[in-house]
């Protein structure tokens, strides 16, 4: 069955506290110094065909729904293959 | 005077918020975010809590509850309605409100006494406090961090919709310090901090005159009553 990636990360400008502890815990463990920021990854899995009707859609959801336009950005709508798991 | 508290999943500050309505002198009525009936209520309370778990985002779940068609209808004929911590993430969230709120600035969760300057006295929920008053209550949240687009805080702030700010110590990374605002209409109102935990004499904050006997929050509540009384 196809899969739909959404992917949502925080807006650029605003901090991410979550990130940045995550980059907290690598330097302190000696693994390297990175500015980090966290997102979300969304996969809707469909039995349905994946058309442009389908896609613009699932835009839709990903803008009203799967992120808060306030806070974050959606940065990625895209078709993936099945993958076996 | 009949004042609503919704109940979503994993509310649990609505038992307190039905104690402040009857507090207050209003008839508090407990409401099921799964319904859609408002049960004829005059005013409408979003309590505080981790509805859905915090899932997706705060609030985000829940701003899609059954009863939030009825909340947005009612907010837009001026019902007061008043959004705690995660009510007001859920009033953002259902854009009843300008902003949005991030996880705090320093990334943990944090409970004070918190100290408030009342900003705007004209809405529902303050009119009866006195111009740039300064309240003390509860405050408890891991996301509470107040943002918005430049040009949006510009508008709320030349708008006036600011309606508290935090005093002394900004607890989560707020822009502007701005504890809670108000739609234009100014009866919409939602803060991160909890009056609802403030308005019994032994439970609410410490003051000068004896441990535990702030009751600043009831303010909000008899204000939404003399709003409806004047209606």
């Amino acid at each position: 069955m196809p899969t739909i990636l959404v992917e949502v990360m925080p807006k650029p400008e605003l901090l991410d506290p979550q990130g940045k502890a995550v980059a907290g815990a690598l330097e302190r463990t000696g693994k390297g110094t990175f500015d980090v920021r966290v997102g979300k990854r969304f996969e809707l899995t469909t039995r349905a065909d994946v058309d442009d009707e389908l896609l613009a859609s699932v835009r839709r959801i990903a803008e009203d729904v799967l992120s808060n336009g306030v806070i974050e950005d959606v940065v990625n709508v895209s078709v993936v293959e099945p993958v076996a798991r | 005077m009949r004042i609503g508290v919704i109940t979503f999943p994993g509310s649990l500050d609505d038992r307190d918020a039905l104690r402040a309505v009857h507090a207050a002198g209003a008839d508090p009525v407990a409401l099921w975010h799964g319904e859609h009936d408002l049960q004829n209520v005059d005013a409408l309370v979003l309590p505080g809590g981790f509805s859905y778990g915090d899932y997706l985002r705060c609030g985000a779940i829940a701003s899609l509850s059954p009863i939030m068609t009825e909340v947005i209808d009612a907010a837009g004929r001026g019902m007061p309605v008043l959004g705690i911590c995660n009510g007001f993430q859920m009033l953002t969230e259902a854009h009843l409100l300008p902003g949005g709120l991030i996880r705090n600035d320093h990334g943990m969760f944090i409970r004070r006494d918190q100290r408030l300057r009342v900003e705007n006295t004209s809405t529902a929920w303050t009119n009866e406090f006195a111009a740039g008053a300064e309240i003390t209550v509860p405050l408890k949240n891991g996301e509470g961090g107040f943002v918005a687009a430049p040009d949006e805080l510009a508008r709320i702030e030349g708008d006036g919709r600011v309606v508290f700010r935090y005093v002394g110590l900004n607890p989560n990374g707020s822009l502007n310090d701005i504890a809670g605002v108000t739609n234009e209409r100014g009866n919409v109102v939602g803060l991160m901090p909890h009056p609802e935990h403030a308005t019994e004499p032994g439970f609410g904050p410490d003051t000068d005159a004896a441990m535990r006997s702030g009751v600043d929050g009831l303010t909000f509540f008899t204000s939404a009553i003399t709003a409806l009384a004047a209606v």
